[in-house]
């Protein structure tokens, strides 16, 4: 098997998460940099005037063009795949990982949204097992769309509920 | 007090010992010894120190007696309810259904007074669900047969199940092992380097320091003989239909009750010094167990501190009923793996049977991991920058917090797929068979026909039959 298969999707293809993801996360990386990169700016160039200000200003534009860079590819690398008996999440591109979860094991699900996320129309869900190893979060999800994998989840976890 | 007023606390329900507010007073005493010292030491006089002292000490003991009169605990239902507080009245339930473990537990100074700690373990909470602090040694052994029948699904007036000692720790050799370990043996190292290095150094001031920079090397012995000697002295473990049970304990003692099909997991390790006696250790991990600190994690999940091997696979055989992970053939991680660990990589391995997943590993350190299919929480593939470099990819059995970890390290990516769906599988079709949570119920049961082949037929047999009849 060659490596990409390693984190194949297990029908066709995964589904994927929504494209507002990327968005949201380059809005966010804009202001974290420019916030750093003020603060940064404002302290150096007090101590060491202009020759203070612009390694800041360089290394705020590196770190904005790698994040804008990397922020597609990980979104891309984002994928969920129900299963009648499991659900398969694979996220990452350093670290790649497919996590597969039977519904049977599922202690609860978290459906979390932050202001930013709403005015995106965004979701995270999680899903929870006994072990906090488990790592079965999926962000970037259309509210709809969280809704009813949530719904679906909690159905299929009472339905398959197995002790621990 | 709007609870008392909807729901109020039954007649029959029980207090605590009433020794308790004395014994959980320490707290107070001792707040009460440190402000009333500063102050006392900054004016300078005495008699305040004693007047605040005793102020702290009667008003702690107030505090107490009322906690104490307000707490009450019982059984409601299926549940064991314990209500406390004077303002704020917290009431608060116990499923017994799903109870992971019984502990007693006696503090020294609860040995002396004649009183115990009933801990339960609940999945689900982060700590331990509700430590009854104290009862009278009695009443706590009686209270843990009836916990413990309710739980298994039999009537609760059942008397506490016989039991058989499985395995009993031999004093020298708990000495031993202790005097083996990797801190023990580094401490004495350290405190004897210092030594030889005070024989030259005739100056003051470095002896001094030489002296004062043995006090970590005390504090490692200390450790040392602490977790291992004191904690486990006269350690007992012994079977029952209630599980197995373990006591052990010097100055504290602890009295563990862990239900059949609570395992989650087991470990045996090896430290190098053990090699030439072939002495290992069992750890284990039980649902609730973890606590926060690992020294509380340490305490509650060794199953054997220190047997000979032969020992040890018997009492594996024994916490994972029909299956013997000592003979689970192993396959070997794949040559790559060198890279990764060129040390340990020969001895990296891993193999499933029908019931178990076994991992093993180090080199100076053994270790090998057993999980039951039926525990396994979820199965995560995780591949590293350099792990993709090299093809290979790591496969992690998650099961619940505790010392037990199995990670089937750096394999081949097509093996690795093919691991997770299949233990995945494997834990599905394990979990049907799996020990019901009310552990005896199955004998109750086993008249009605199950309903196998059923759809959703995963959850406990119990479970599914009551499904069926609505």
């Amino acid at each position: 098997m060659d490596q990409d298969q390693l984190f194949a999707p297990p029908g066709e293809a995964w589904q994927q998460v929504s494209h507002k993801l990327v968005d949201l996360r380059r809005l966010v990386l804009l202001i974290t940099v420019t916030l750093v990169a003020a603060v940064a700016g404002v302290v150096l160039g007090l101590i060491f005037g202009l020759a203070g200000v612009l390694p800041v200003v360089g290394a705020a534009l590196i770190a904005l063009v790698w994040g804008l860079w990397l922020i597609p590819r990980n979104w891309r690398a984002w994928g969920y795949a129900e299963r009648l008996d499991d659900l398969l999440v694979t996220h990452g591109v350093m670290y790649r990982r497919l996590t597969v979860v039977p519904y049977g094991r599922m202690q609860f699900v978290d459906v979390a949204s932050g202001p930013l996320e709403r005015r995106y129309g965004l979701a995270t869900v999680q899903l929870h097992t006994a072990s906090p190893a488990t790592d079965a979060k999926i962000p970037g999800l259309p509210a709809a769309e969280a809704a009813r994998l949530r719904d679906r989840l909690s159905a299929l976890g009472e339905a398959q509920a197995a002790g621990l | 007090m709007k609870v008392d007023r909807v729901d109020p606390t039954p007649e029959h329900f029980r207090r605590l010992h009433p020794l308790t507010p004395l014994l959980r007073g320490w707290g107070f005493l001792a707040l009460a010894i440190g402000i009333g010292g500063q102050d006392a030491l900054r004016s300078g006089e005495m008699g305040r120190f004693g007047l605040t002292a005793l102020a702290f000490a009667v008003v702690g003991m107030i505090a107490g007696l009322l906690s104490w009169w307000f707490t009450r605990y019982g059984f409601d239902g299926d549940a064991l309810r314990i209500d406390s507080g004077m303002l704020n009245r917290r009431s608060r339930r116990v499923r017994l259904d799903r109870l992971q473990a019984v502990d007693i537990n006696r503090p020294l100074a609860g040995r002396l007074l004649g009183v115990s700690e009933l801990r339960l373990e609940v999945a689900g909470g982060g700590k331990a669900e509700a430590p009854l602090q104290y009862l009278a040694v009695d009443d706590a052994v009686r209270l843990r047969a009836e916990l413990l029948a309710r739980a298994a699904g039999i009537d609760a007036d059942t008397p506490e199940a016989p039991e058989r000692v499985v395995h009993e720790v031999p004093l020298d050799r708990l000495v031993w092992s202790t005097v083996l370990s990797g801190a023990f043996v580094a401490g004495v190292v350290f405190i004897v380097g210092l030594g030889v290095a005070l024989l030259f150094f005739r100056d003051s001031e470095v002896t001094v320091g030489l002296l004062s920079s043995m006090l970590p090397g005390i504090i490692a012995i200390g450790a040392a003989l602490w977790g291992q000697l004191g904690r486990n002295f006269a350690f007992v473990l012994a079977e029952s239909p209630d599980g197995y049970r373990i006591r052990k304990g010097l100055l504290d003692t602890q009295h563990q009750t862990v239900p059949p099909g609570r395992v989650q997991g087991v470990a045996m390790r090896q430290p190098l010094l053990w090699r030439g006696k072939s002495w290992v250790r069992l750890d284990v991990d039980v649902a609730g167990y973890s606590g926060e600190s690992s020294d509380d994690s340490q305490r509650t999940s060794t199953l054997l501190p220190v047997a000979t091997y032969e020992e040890a696979a018997e009492v594996l055989r024994h916490v994972l009923p029909g299956s013997d992970p000592l003979s689970v053939p192993l396959t070997h991680a794949p040559r790559p793996a060198r890279w990764l660990r060129p040390f340990g990589w020969k001895r990296l391995a891993y193999g499933v049977d029908d019931h178990v997943v076994v991992v093993r590993e180090g080199v100076l350190y053994r270790n090998l991991t057993t999980v039951p299919h039926a525990k396994t929480q979820s199965v995560r593939i995780v591949q590293g920058p350099l792990q993709r470099r090299l093809g290979l990819a790591s496969v992690h059995v998650d099961t619940t917090p505790g010392p037990v970890d199995a990670v089937i390290a750096h394999r081949l990516p097509a093996e690795a797929r093919a691991i997770a769906e299949e233990q995945a599988e494997r834990a599905r079709l394990a979990r049907k068979t799996d020990v019901p949570e009310q552990w005896m119920a199955r004998y109750r049961q086993q008249s009605v026909p199950r309903p196998d082949g059923h759809a959703d037929g995963d959850g406990p047999p119990a479970a599914s039959s009551e499904r069926d009849q609505e």
